[in-house]
């Protein structure tokens, strides 16, 4: 599935947050947004995901869902969103009820439950888990209503530093040939997920620089990618630096 | 240069339970009570032992007036208690959603909170007649307001990032309000029914004094007429049990539903 936006464009009370954009991403691209603190980053992916409706502008999905899915877009979120008096395997099957039969849902489940790794934790309640498999669960919860395209805010912002590096490794071949928009304010991370990064200005953001990610997915935890990934987020770390430090002494609005 | 150890400077404000220690204190107050009763300090119609107590509570279950008072009462207390706490939780669940509720349920409901509820019983005998159904709408008043507050404050409570993860997967307004708000406002239902079930016993009491054959509230108030001292303590035994026992039961009945916590 394809996403489309046009002109768009977001002000909070008269605070122009973000925009006016346009963005495409092609289906089974893997898209990295970064920017400064502020620049409007969640805001953007809240509009795509139909969760804030945008000051100007539209969005719109060209193509079909996959035939199996249940939304055609699906959130991670940064801190999780798991329901804290759910198990996990409540939590993930929780956009599937209602809409499959239980034997369906059972079975749903417990794929998704297989593929992150979970399946040993189905009914553990997430406060006994650690942050990473706390993720885990966020992301067996998109998964599983296999979605057209994949949003993720941040995915691993609240992990430290070797849960990160492991969870990454994990969604990169979880979501091969997804369509994903993935948001971060880590460089390192954006040029490792994506197939093209668009770097966007100090708020509201705009987009400044866009970079194509000559590496292929699977190639990129060799070794030999490292020097090239090492390089783009130097560039992007050049463009990006003086918006950073202006979102920095300006604070926040 | 001398050397000085560490001094350990986190000390103290760290309350732990002494187990036991409830039991024991209670073995000593009853022993010293029956003690000074028994060495004849007090006259037994001002203060009867706690023997005597026990012994009139036994010829009460015995004779079968003890059953009549507590069915009595405990009818009143879950029928006005249920009703309330029902509408409380429903108006609450309102005010947490909609913003009409809110605005209009808000200060209604904080202007009548602190209205005495027993003050309003003469009002309602007017009303109702003088059955039971004013004494069930007095309870049921005085369970209102608080838990309809302590559950909107619990819908507050919800990260409102849960209720965008529920609508990030399209999730209908009922299934939002089912799998989200209301279990997420439970913490708050809970304290709600804790403050209320001390109120609607303290209203029943009160209550049955105004206008009762039978419950316990009655019983106490024609003991005091009587000047029957160990009747009137086996009623206030009865009370404090009747209290400690709802107490005990929505602990349990919380440890259960919120074990996630
Ligand atoms: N609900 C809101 N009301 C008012 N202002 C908001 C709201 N949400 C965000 N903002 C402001 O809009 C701007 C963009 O916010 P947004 O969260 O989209 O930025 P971001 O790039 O995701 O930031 P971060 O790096 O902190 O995650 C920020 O300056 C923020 O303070
Ligand atoms: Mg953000």
């Amino acid at each position: 599935m394809r996403l489309r936006a046009r002109n768009l464009a977001h002000a909070y009370d008269g605070l122009a947050a973000l925009g006016p954009l346009d963005l495409v991403v092609e289906a089974g691209e893997r898209l990295a947004i970064v920017g400064p603190s502020g620049c409007g980053k969640s805001t953007l992916l809240a509009i795509l995901g139909g969760l804030l409706r945008p000051s100007g502008g539209r969005v719109w999905f060209e193509g079909e869902a996959p035939s199996g899915s249940i939304v055609p877009v699906a959130y991670v979120f940064q801190d999780f969103a798991l329901l804290p008096w759910r198990t996990v395997a409540g939590n993930v099957a929780l956009p599937l009820e209602g809409r499959l039969p239980r034997t369906e849902i059972r079975a749903r489940v417990g794929a998704a439950l297989a593929r992150t790794g979970l399946s040993d934790f189905a009914g553990r309640f997430p406060r006994e888990l650690s942050g990473g498999m706390r993720q885990r669960v966020g992301i067996a919860r998109a998964l599983v209503v296999e979605p057209g395209v994949l949003l993720l805010d941040e995915p691993l912002s609240a992990l430290d530093a070797q849960t990160r590096e492991l969870l990454l490794e994990d969604i990169l071949g979880l979501t091969e040939g997804a369509t994903l928009v993935w948001v971060t304010h880590n460089l390192e991370e954006a040029v490792r997920v994506a197939d093209r990064v668009i770097l966007l200005s100090a708020r509201p953001g705009r987009i400044r620089a866009e970079i194509a990610v000559p590496v292929p997915a699977r190639e990129r935890n060799r070794p030999e990618a490292v020097p090239v990934l090492a390089r783009l987020r130097g560039e992007l770390w050049a463009l990006l630096r003086e918006d950073a430090r202006r979102a920095q002494t300006e604070g926040p609005p | 240069m001398s050397a000085r150890e560490v001094r350990l400077r986190a000390r103290g404000f760290a309350p732990r339970r002494l187990p036991g220690a409830g039991a024991v204190t209670a073995v000593c107050v009853f022993a010293a009570w029956e003690a000074v009763c028994r060495a004849g300090l007090v006259s037994p119609f001002a203060l009867p032992a706690p023997s005597r107590v026990l012994a009139v509570l036994a010829e009460m279950a015995l004779s079968g007036e003890l059953l009549a008072h507590l069915r009595a009462s405990l009818g009143r207390l879950a029928g006005g208690w249920a009703i309330g706490m029902l509408c409380g939780v429903l108006a609450g669940l309102a005010i947490g959603v909609s913003s009409l509720a809110r605005s209009v349920g808000l200060p209604l409901v904080s202007a009548l909170f602190p209205v005495p509820k027993i003050a309003l019983l003469p009002l309602l005998i007017l009303w109702l007649g003088i059955g039971e159904a004013p004494k069930l709408a007095t309870i049921a008043l005085g369970t209102f307001f608080p838990v309809a507050l302590s559950t909107a404050s619990g819908v507050d409570q919800i990260p409102r990032s849960l209720i965008r993860m529920a609508q990030s997967f399209d999730l209908p307004n009922r299934a939002i309000v089912l799998k989200v708000i209301l279990p997420g406002a439970l913490p708050g239902i809970f304290a709600g029914a804790r403050i209320s079930s001390s109120i609607a016993l303290v209203l029943l009491t009160a209550a049955e004094m105004i206008g009762a054959e039978y419950g316990i509230g009655a019983l106490v108030l024609q003991a005091g007429h009587l000047m029957r001292a160990d009747r009137l303590l086996a009623g206030v035994v009865l009370l404090s049990v009747l209290g400690v026992a709802i107490g005990a039961g929505l602990g349990a009945l919380e440890r259960r539903l919120l074990a996630w916590r």
